[in-house]
């Protein structure tokens, strides 16, 4: 595996973890100050529609994601486990890298019902930063138009 | 207490609306599978205009949405003569479904089980083998295919909104609307073309009918979407108020900026939570444009039984209510842009998304508390909800501390089944 994606892989890890275990401050920090994170179906973006479950085209709209869910929204209690694949590195430069990664997301509800939330591929762009990637654009696009009740945390 | 539970075991399943009114809502109407199936006949199949489709999803000829009306598969087409058709998505022959994909272009439709094929008006126009192969089998000679198509729709369009209806008996739709109604469908769709943005489904674990009390209930809008108060989008005190046509079954809730209302303390006495401190980090969310020449910044309008066009500031939308059982709803959301959109504009509606749909700041409750219900209702079929905000009746009102809208659900829900 290339320098690039052992990064990449590693960032991936770091960013599933602080998801996973309740960390939600602690997500918008592996994202760029200006940024994109859209979370979009594979029929949105094959079709080329721009719209999606969530878009934010800065850091502070991901901080105030975080904060919406933490203050204001109302939503039973439940956790996710993510699973990603391997990055393809989809070409890399010295500052930049675009890559693709599979994900699979499992919800944990408040009262055990363990169910399959989600599955499809983050289609990034990182930062290199000299060794420190960070997300430039992640449009997550989930392989289902489904979406079970709500979709709160991020995925 | 014994006694409680044994009185509402002898109303459980009764079918029996519990009083005269609408204040009362039995809650076996969200349980019951014979409701479920009455209700496909009486209200979907029935005399009633179901939402269908947009226009420019059908614009050219050969188009087609495959779509519901109920639970019953739908397909719409644009055949050569430029009008729009629907039809049952059922094969006369043995009940599959014709068409597969969501949308597409063809010049007919085949069944993919014995390759029955219909033209784009649903028309039985072969059936493969039909006399047979030399000269044996096939259908019999009195078999006349012009008496086996999928039951057709009548359609009509409000707005470049595509209705139809399994019905003869339903006045034109326009009529059936009511002025108040439609004329606000054209405040929000008129004079412009309209750009699907996105979609997407929301898959509800309720009974449909709850989500479209939700809809109609302008009481807990600034409760349970805390997003909205906080940020002073919408409140109860803006000026505003609900419409609900005669038949009960339509309504609208809006709500126009009024600054003077703006510090007043209500809210605080009521003990609720709204006056936090949050403030956004990037409040571009909430930079709107002006889109309309009136000062209403949220309308949201619902059509029984089943279709909604929201205005939330810039964010338009249509939204579909699918049943597919007593406790499972499918609601299908088309985001919608227009075509005179200049890009600075699209931009803030793709912002604004974030407040609806699955991951809505302040509709995300919408797809919960309808489950909510329907868990907490589990034991208590006999029992009622309450509906007596704002007394007992439908009228329109300029007060949103109202359920008047969601008693006038029930009002043309009560008619067209009979209950």
């Amino acid at each position: 595996m290339s320098d690039v994606a052992n990064l990449i892989n590693h960032v991936q890890n770091a960013y599933a973890r602080c998801i996973d275990s309740g960390n939600l401050e602690g997500w918008p920090e592996f994202f760029e100050e200006n940024c994109i994170y859209k979370i979009t179906t594979a029929d949105n973006y094959a079709q080329g529609l721009e719209a999606g479950i969530i878009f934010a085209n800065s850091r502070g709209m991901l901080l105030d994601r975080v904060a919406s869910l933490r203050e204001a929204n109302i939503y039973e209690r439940h956790v996710y486990r993510h699973f990603l694949g391997q990055p393809w590195i989809v070409s890399e430069d010295a500052s930049e890298a675009r890559s693709e990664t599979s994900f699979f997301v499992a919800r944990i509800m408040r009262d055990g019902t363990t169910d399959v939330y989600a599955t499809g591929r983050y289609i990034d762009v990182y930062r290199l930063n000299g060794g420190s990637p960070k997300l430039r654009e992640r449009i997550v696009v989930c392989d289902s138009s489904r979406f079970d009740t709500l979709l709160a945390l991020p995925l | 207490m014994l006694d409680q539970v044994a009185r509402t075991a002898q109303e459980t399943r009764s079918h029996v609306w519990p009083s005269d009114g609408v204040s009362r809502v039995p809650f076996w109407i969200f349980q019951d599978r014979d409701i479920y199936a009455a209700e496909q006949q009486r209200i979907f199949r029935g005399p009633s205009w179901n939402y269908l489709c947009l226009a420019v999803e059908v614009k050219n000829i050969g188009d087609f949405v495959t779509t519901f009306v109920g639970d019953t598969p739908v397909i719409v087409t644009r055949d050569t003569d430029g009008e729009l058709y629907a039809f049952e998505n059922r094969c006369a022959h043995r009940g599959a479904l014709i068409a597969l994909e969501s949308r597409g272009n063809t010049k007919d439709f085949t069944c993919v089980y014995h390759a029955w094929s219909y033209d784009r008006q649903g028309n039985l126009k072969g059936v493969a083998f039909k006399d047979g192969i030399k000269g044996k089998g096939g259908m019999p000679a009195s078999f006349c295919m012009e008496q086996h198509n999928p039951r057709k729709l009548r359609l009509a369009e409000a707005f470049g909104i595509v209705f139809g209806s399994f019905s003869n008996d339903v006045p034109p739709l326009e009529e059936h609307l009511g002025e108040e109604i439609y004329s606000r469908i054209g405040r929000v769709m008129g004079g412009r073309t309209p750009v699907v943005l996105g979609r997407y489904t929301q898959a509800l674990p309720n009974n449909w009918k709850l989500y479209m009390e939700n809809v109609k209930d302008s009481y807990h809008a600034s409760i349970l979407h805390l997003f909205f108060t906080t940020f002073e989008l919408n409140r109860l005190s803006q000026t505003g108020g609900i419409i609900v046509d005669p038949t009960g079954g339509h309504h609208i809730s809006f709500s126009a900026i009024d600054t003077e209302a703006a510090n007043n303390n209500e809210y605080a006495e009521q003990n609720i939570r709204s006056d936090s401190e949050f403030k956004l980090a990037d409040p571009s969310l909430l930079q709107s444009f002006k889109e309309f020449p009136d000062n209403v910044t949220l309308q949201i309008l619902s059509t029984f039984p089943t279709f909604i066009l929201q205005q939330i500031q810039n964010a338009i939308a249509v939204r579909q209510i699918v049943p597919r059982s007593t406790d499972r709803t499918d609601l299908y959301w088309t985001l919608l842009g227009f075509a005179e959109d200049t890009p600075e504009q699209r931009l803030i509606r793709l912002k604004q998304a974030n407040l609806v749909g699955p991951a809505g700041y302040i509709s995300m409750e919408d797809g919960c508390v309808g489950g909510f219900v329907q868990r907490g209702i589990a034991g208590a079929g006999g029992e009622q909800a309450v509906i007596e905000m704002g007394g007992a009746g439908t009228e329109s009102s300029e007060s949103r501390v109202t359920e008047a809208s969601v008693r006038g659900f029930w009002k043309a829900y009560r008619a067209q089944m009979g209950l």
